[in-house]
Parts: C-alpha cells; sequence; structure tokens
C-alpha cells in the first residue's frame, strides 16, 4: 500500500517537473536582454586630445582603441594584417585591442546594453544588430568629423572627396552620417563567361533579347535563370528593384523607402514584377524554391544554370568550388521596356558591410580614427587583395589585375558612368518589410507570377509598418 | 539527528533555487515587465500599455503560428505514443513467452539500441540531415529514391506539406526515448498476469489492448505531458530546415520562432515579450489541463 502511495506521488511530481521544462524556455528574451536600460547611462569618460592638422580627429595618441571584426566571408586578415599595422604606424603608441566574432549582435548588444561597447565594431554577418536601432537608441557616433577630415594617404583631400558617390548617403540617417559602408558591392546578372564564348551567346540589353537568349539556352539543356528560395530570394527581390529604378528611375525605390503610399503598386514596380514573373514561369527550375544560395550557384558552377542574380563577392564566395573551365563575369540587367528611364547599362552598385564607432565607448575618437586608417588607398587595396571585393575608395585598385570577375565587375561600372545607383534601404530600415519581400518574390518567381498581387502584398506590408509606431521610421530624400 | 535536517537540507537547495531565482523567475517578471513596452532591445524603454496584445491579436502571422502549434500539440503526442507503445510492446511482449518468460520479437536487443540513436543526435544534426533528406531536387534523398520520372516533390517547399515534414522528424526523434521509457513502465508489469491470461486463450492483440495499456496509463500521461511540451517549442527544427525560416509564406511558423525573430532580428523586444507571455500561458494552461484531465483515472498495478 505504502510503495503504491509512493509511486503515485513519484509520477504526479514527475508530471509536474514536466510542466516545468516547457515554462523554462519562454524566459529567454528576458534573460537576454538582462541589464535593461543600462545603455542609457551618461558615457564614462571617453579619451581625447588636442585637434592638430596631424591628429584631425583630436585623438588620444596613447589610449587604446578595441575593435570587433566580423569573421565570415571577408575573413578578418585585413584587420589584424593591413589596417592595425597602418594604424600603429602612425600611432605607435595606442594598443590596438583586436577581437573576432561571428555572431556580433551575441557578443556586442549586451555590451552595448551594460555601457560598455568596443570603440569600433564590424556589424555584419546573419547575425548582425539592427543599425537603425542603434542608431536611434544614441549608440553609434556621428562619423560628420571622420568624414570632414583630411584623407590618410590622399594629399588636399578629405575622406569624403576620396569616396564613390552614395558611399556616406547609404550610412546616413536622417541627415546625419553613423555607419562607415567599407566595401563596394556591384550587382547584376551574373554568368559564366567561358560558357557563353563557347555557345556564342551576346549579353541582352533588352528584354526582348534577354528571352530570346533564354530560350537558346533552355534549348541547349541550362536553367536558363535561377535563384535560392529557401534563404537567397532578396537576391531576387533586388533584381526586381534594380528592373523597376531603370524603369522609372531610382525614384521608384526612394518612394519604398519612404513608406509613400502607393509606391508598390506603381507602374515601375508593377511592369518589372510582370516582366519577371514570366521569367519566373518560363526559365526557372521550380525544385530552387527549396534549395539554399550554396546549391544553387553550385549548380551554377557546373553550367546548369546560365544566370544567377548577385553581388560581386560571389566569385570569392565561390572560389573553392570553381572549376577551371568557369570564368566568372557580370552584366547589368537588361531594360525591360523601350521606355525606360535609365539605360541599359545603368547598375545598381551599393556600399555594404557596416562599421561604426561606438558613441558611448572608452574611445570613440580612435574607433573613427582606425576608420580613417581604413578609408586610406593603401588599406583598401590591401583589402581589395586580400577580400577580392572592391571598395568606397575610389580607384583604390585601378590598374590591379585581381580576379576575372573583379575587373567585369570594374568594367560595367565604367560603362554605367554616371548612372550608379544606390538601390534601396528598405530592407535595412524594416527588417519586417524585407522579410515579407522575400516571401512575396517567391510567389511571384515560382507559384505562377502575378504581379499585381505582389504589388498589393507588399504595398500591405509597407504601410503595415508604417502605421507601427514601434518601429522606427527613417527618410531619405 | 533531527537538528542537523535543516540546515542539510538548505544546504542542498541554495544552489538551485538561487539559480532558478536568477534565471527563471527574475527573467520572467522581465519578459512581462518588457511586453509592455515598446523596446526596441536597445536604449529607451517606454511603457506602451497593452498594444502589443492588441497588435498580436491581429497578426496573420501569429494566428499562423498558433494554428501550427496546435497541430503539432495534437498529432505529435498521438503518433509518437502509438508508434512507441507498439514497438515496446512487440520489443518486450511481442515475442510470446516461452519457458515462463515473455520476451520480446526477435533481436528484439538490437532494435532496441537502434531505436534510441535518434535521441543521441544533436537536434542541429538532425535538422541538417533531414534537410537533405527532404531535399527538393534529385539531390534529396526521398526525390532521389522516387521514379525517374516524376516530377520532384517540394517537401519544405510546398506550403500543403512543410509542417507533416517538421512532425515527422519531431516524432522520428521522440519515438525512441518513449520506447525506452515505455519498456521500463512494461518491465514492471508482473509477467504473472501475461501468463494467466496468455494461459485463457488471449492473443497478442488482446494482451496489448487489456492489459499492457491499461497499466501503463500513467506512464502514457507522463509521455503526454513531456510531448505536448515539445509541441510548443519545435524552434530548432524550424529554424534550420525550413524555407525562410518559418516559411514559405508563414507555413512552418510557430511561436517560439516568432519570439525568436520579433526579438533578435525585428528589433522588437517588447513585442517579442509579448508573445513570450502568451506561450507561458498557453503552456501553463495545458500543464494544468492534462494533470487536471488525468487526475482520476489512473489504474494502479
Amino acid at each position: 500500500m505504502t510503495e503504491i502511495f509512493a509511486n503515485e506521488v513519484d509520477r504526479r511530481t514527475l508530471l509536474r517537473r514536466a510542466a516545468a521544462v516547457g515554462l523554462m524556455a519562454t524566459p529567454a528574451v528576458g534573460l537576454l536582454s538582462a541589464c535593461v536600460g543600462g545603455g542609457d547611462d551618461t558615457p564614462a569618460t571617453q579619451s581625447s586630445g588636442a585637434k592638430s592638422a596631424d591628429n584631425p580627429l583630436g585623438i588620444d595618441t596613447k589610449a587604446g582603441v578595441e575593435i570587433v571584426i566580423f569573421n565570415g566571408g571577408l575573413g578578418t586578415a585585413y584587420a589584424t594584417d593591413v589596417d592595425t599595422p597602418l594604424f600603429n604606424k602612425k600611432w605607435a603608441d595606442a594598443k590596438i585591442t583586436f577581437s573576432q566574432t561571428e555572431e556580433v549582435s551575441t557578443v556586442i548588444q549586451p555590451r552595448i546594453n551594460a555601457g560598455n561597447p568596443p570603440d569600433m565594431i564590424n556589424n555584419s554577418g546573419s547575425k548582425l544588430m539592427d543599425f537603425g536601432a542603434i542608431v536611434k537608441a544614441g549608440q553609434a557616433a556621428d562619423l560628420t568629423d571622420l568624414f570632414a577630415a583630411p584623407s590618410w594617404d590622399v594629399p588636399g583631400k578629405t575622406v569624403a572627396e576620396t569616396l564613390v558617390p552614395g558611399a556616406i548617403e547609404q550610412g546616413t540617417y536622417d541627415g546625419k552620417p553613423f555607419a562607415m559602408n567599407y566595401s563596394y558591392t556591384v550587382f547584376g546578372l551574373w554568368y559564366n563567361a567561358k560558357l557563353f564564348q563557347k555557345n556564342s551567346w551576346t549579353i541582352p540589353t533588352t528584354w526582348a533579347d534577354f528571352t530570346a537568349l533564354c530560350d537558346k539556352i533552355k534549348a541547349a539543356g541550362i536553367t536558363p535563370f535561377g535563384y535560392a528560395g529557401a534563404n537567397a530570394s532578396y537576391y531576387m527581390v533586388r533584381a526586381l528593384l534594380t528592373s523597376a529604378a531603370k524603369i522609372g528611375t531610382e525614384q521608384a525605390l526612394k518612394d519604398i523607402d519612404n513608406l509613400k503610399p502607393g509606391a508598390w503598386t506603381a507602374d515601375p514596380i508593377k511592369q518589372a514584377a510582370q516582366a519577371w514573373g514570366e521569367i519566373g514561369n518560363k526559365y526557372i527550375n521550380k525544385t530552387f524554391l527549396g534549395l539554399r544560395h550554396t546549391e544553387v550557384q553550385l549548380q551554377q558552377d557546373q553550367d546548369k544554370v546560365a544566370f544567377y542574380p548577385c553581388g560581386s563577392w560571389l566569385e570569392n564566395e565561390q572560389a573553392k568550388d570553381t572549376p577551371a573551365g568557369f570564368e566568372y563575369a557580370v552584366c547589368a540587367f537588361p531594360s525591360v521596356t523601350a521606355a525606360d528611364k535609365l539605360p541599359a547599362t545603368a547598375i545598381n552598385a551599393a556600399a555594404g558591410e557596416i562599421y561604426f564607432a561606438a558613441a558611448k565607448g572608452k574611445n570613440p575618437q580612435g574607433g573613427k580614427e582606425y576608420l580613417r586608417a581604413m578609408l586610406s588607398k593603401e588599406a583598401a587595396l590591401g583589402f581589395t587583395k586580400l577580400t577580392k571585393s572592391l571598395t568606397v575608395v575610389a580607384g583604390a585598385s585601378d590598374g590591379q589585375t585581381i580576379s576575372p570577375g573583379l575587373t567585369s565587375a570594374n568594367d560595367v561600372l565604367t560603362k554605367a558612368g554616371q548612372d550608379v545607383f544606390v538601390g534601396y534601404l528598405f530592407d535595412t530600415w524594416y527588417k519586417k518589410l524585407d522579410d515579407e519581400s522575400r516571401g512575396a518574390v517567391n510567389d511571384l518567381m515560382f507559384k505562377g507570377g502575378d504581379a499585381q498581387k505582389f504589388c498589393d502584398r507588399m504595398e500591405k506590408a509597407s504601410q503595415a509598418v508604417a502605421k507601427d509606431s514601434s518601429i522606427t521610421k527613417f527618410t531619405r530624400s | 539527528m533531527r537538528h542537523g535536517k535543516y540546515p542539510f537540507i538548505i544546504g542542498f537547495l541554495v544552489v538551485p533555487v538561487a539559480l532558478y531565482a536568477i534565471f527563471v523567475v527574475a527573467a520572467y517578471l522581465q519578459t512581462f515587465q518588457l511586453s509592455l513596452t515598446s523596446w526596441s532591445g536597445l536604449g529607451k524603454i517606454e511603457y506602451i500599455g497593452f498594444d502589443n496584445f492588441v497588435k498580436l491579436w491581429h497578426d496573420d502571422t501569429f494566428w499562423k503560428s498558433i494554428k501550427h502549434n496546435l497541430f503539432l500539440l495534437i498529432l505529435l503526442p498521438i503518433i509518437t505514443i502509438v508508434i512507441a507503445l507498439v514497438f515496446a510492446f512487440l520489443l518486450n511482449v511481442g515475442g510470446g513467452h516461452k519457458g515462463g518468460q515473455t520476451r520480446g520479437v526477435w533481436g528484439s536487443k538490437v532494435y532496441r539500441i537502434i531505436f534510441f540513436f535518434p535521441q543521441l543526435l544533436a537536434l542541429a544534426i538532425v535538422a541538417v540531415i533531414f534537410g537533405r533528406v527532404f531535399g527538393p531536387d534529385k539531390s534529396g534523398m526521398l526525390n532521389g529514391l522516387f521514379p525517374a520520372s516524376w516530377k520532384p516533390w517540394l517537401f519544405l517547399a510546398d506550403e500543403r506539406y512543410a509542417m507533416a515534414c517538421i512532425l515527422i522528424v519531431l516524432i522520428w526523434q521522440a519515438v525512441g526515448f518513449y520506447v525506452v521509457l515505455f519498456s521500463a513502465g512494461m518491465g514492471s508489469i508482473s509477467t504473472d498476469i501475461y501468463e494467466a491470461a496468455a494461459l485463457d486463450g488471449a492473443t497478442r492483440i488482446t494482451l496489448f489492448f487489456r492489459i499492457t495499456v491499461p497499466l501503463l496509463w500513467s506512464t502514457i500521461q507522463v509521455a503526454w505531458v513531456y510531448l505536448g511540451i515539445a509541441a510548443f517549442d519545435a524552434f530548432a527544427l524550424v529554424n534550420i530546415m525550413s524555407v525562410d525560416r518559418g516559411g514559405p509564406n508563414g507555413a512552418t511558423s510557430v511561436l517560439s520562432l516568432m519570439i525568436y525573430r520579433n526579438a533578435f532580428d525585428f528589433s522588437q523586444a517588447g513585442y517579442a515579450c509579448a508573445l513570450g507571455v502568451v506561450l507561458f500561458f498557453l503552456t501553463l494552461t495545458f500543464a494544468a489541463l492534462t494533470l487536471r484531465v488525468t487526475r482520476r483515472d489512473s489504474v494502479e498495478a
């Protein structure tokens, strides 16, 4: 009898314990936000020194600078082997404390909330922090003085004057620059130059040429166009919106960024969605909806996919999978209509990869000075050589032969001349809208190509963001 | 002896209670507090009353997620328990009895180890492996096994089947553990009972339904609560396996994933906390209901 009773108690305790296990899952958010509001503290004493021609940002030449670099596709060697030595050549007494992370928000966000951030942070990767929220919280230092300071190694020019157009604009929030976007990415249609040569396929400039070529490619047993629906549908969003900008100039994208009512249902967007929806209906491989970017990119390397919309990081990302007979090249997206307001050569090239100085760190000026070193021609060339990506420092790698893909990217930039546009920023400003656009573009490209449905869905999501007072709004002009 | 009892007990309790208070209770309180704010996860905290809950009420993704959690809550325990019971029965009793001993089917010791294997794999690894099993083109395991003339099945990329794929993996992973749990339960059922029933001419099916299931009832209830709670989670699998994290078009979104995405991707920590509060009450309701419903009808061995 006693034994049976004991048994019963045991089982009931077990049930209760089981219930407790489930309850453990919820408090994770509260836990990770430990030290709530700590970030509002007034900054601790910050290092500074006297400003001079040699020391335009007025750094304390003996104060250390702590930097954190994201360790991803670009690696960290450019910081440890190029930037830090360059910085220390000038400021030998300022000790650089370097660390790297693969999860930026996990490591940095608690430090920001605790009022103890590193001085210079590379906000990147899949776990990057929402930079709009950081700016709004007053945690990023104003970089106006950095861009107005003389260049590190180009005599007679300010830092701003050495950069490509649009570079500063992209890190500007409500009129003030807070982020240094360092790498410069050219977006377009990537293909295997050797495959195209072999089949004497010419690069299309009009939509009719494009579809005609797609028919030829399809007849050759190759999927004409593809992208990865499972995790890289934003490459397709960019393709579609680049086409929209060509039809109706960059204003179409600015309206989207500014959450203007009717921005997504405007004609340029609808025409672009219509044209791309057709491509989806006829030329895409439907199984790509469930594939990841590496899988589709591998198929391209195996010449199973002809055109792939992507940025100029692609060549470096695929370096180890690219066979000998494969030579990356890029072309601008073809014109959609004969009445497109931008020429066929117009391209979307944007600065990316955010670096910023923490406003409430121990040495924000030191962090900015490190950024100034990175924006020198010498450091920029070193970066391009190590990472095979261009930087926002204009002409830093001119005359250098680094890789076929990079040369090709440089060529389309030259051909585009003045018709280079920054693109859109809503994807970093409003993550929820970004999320919606990925689902919507997948539906458009893989499930019937209904342009009106795409436009309506995005318009609804955009207006929902506009009405949500808990989301910080930004504007651009 | 008696006077030393309390310091002894307290000594044992201090550390776990402190850990529990800091990492569970305090975090919970903060979650409740933050659910009333529009905090982004950084900087200033503003109280906005119950706005987050109003927003939640009108959020389609939230209702979709609830639906998916309920789908798991109903199907995961039922299917897992049925499969685990059948396996456990076959492993322990299914071989009939010889020489006064009930035995499992031939090779049951090997099976027992094999069934438990999935439990030893980290969930993240399971998710990656099944991502390949459900691969949408011919490189996927299932599609590769289908005849070449078939159009590839999209599995996770198909809104209709994506959630079922997740359910299958959850079941695959869970069954092993419950086979062991039920085996232990069956081990404690006296062989005399089986023997007596067998002498009376009971078939295996009768043995299973008339003896095994009733005598295991309380173990099954435990399994039910555990699996129900697993159904409220499912975060890791959905996060790694699904298309577009919870997609396509929210077809695999679950509450835990919504909490994570709102807190860390969308910078809406306040809203995420409101979701956390909802999940808290849902789990609590489920546990309370289960405890209440199962209170009376247990049969004791």
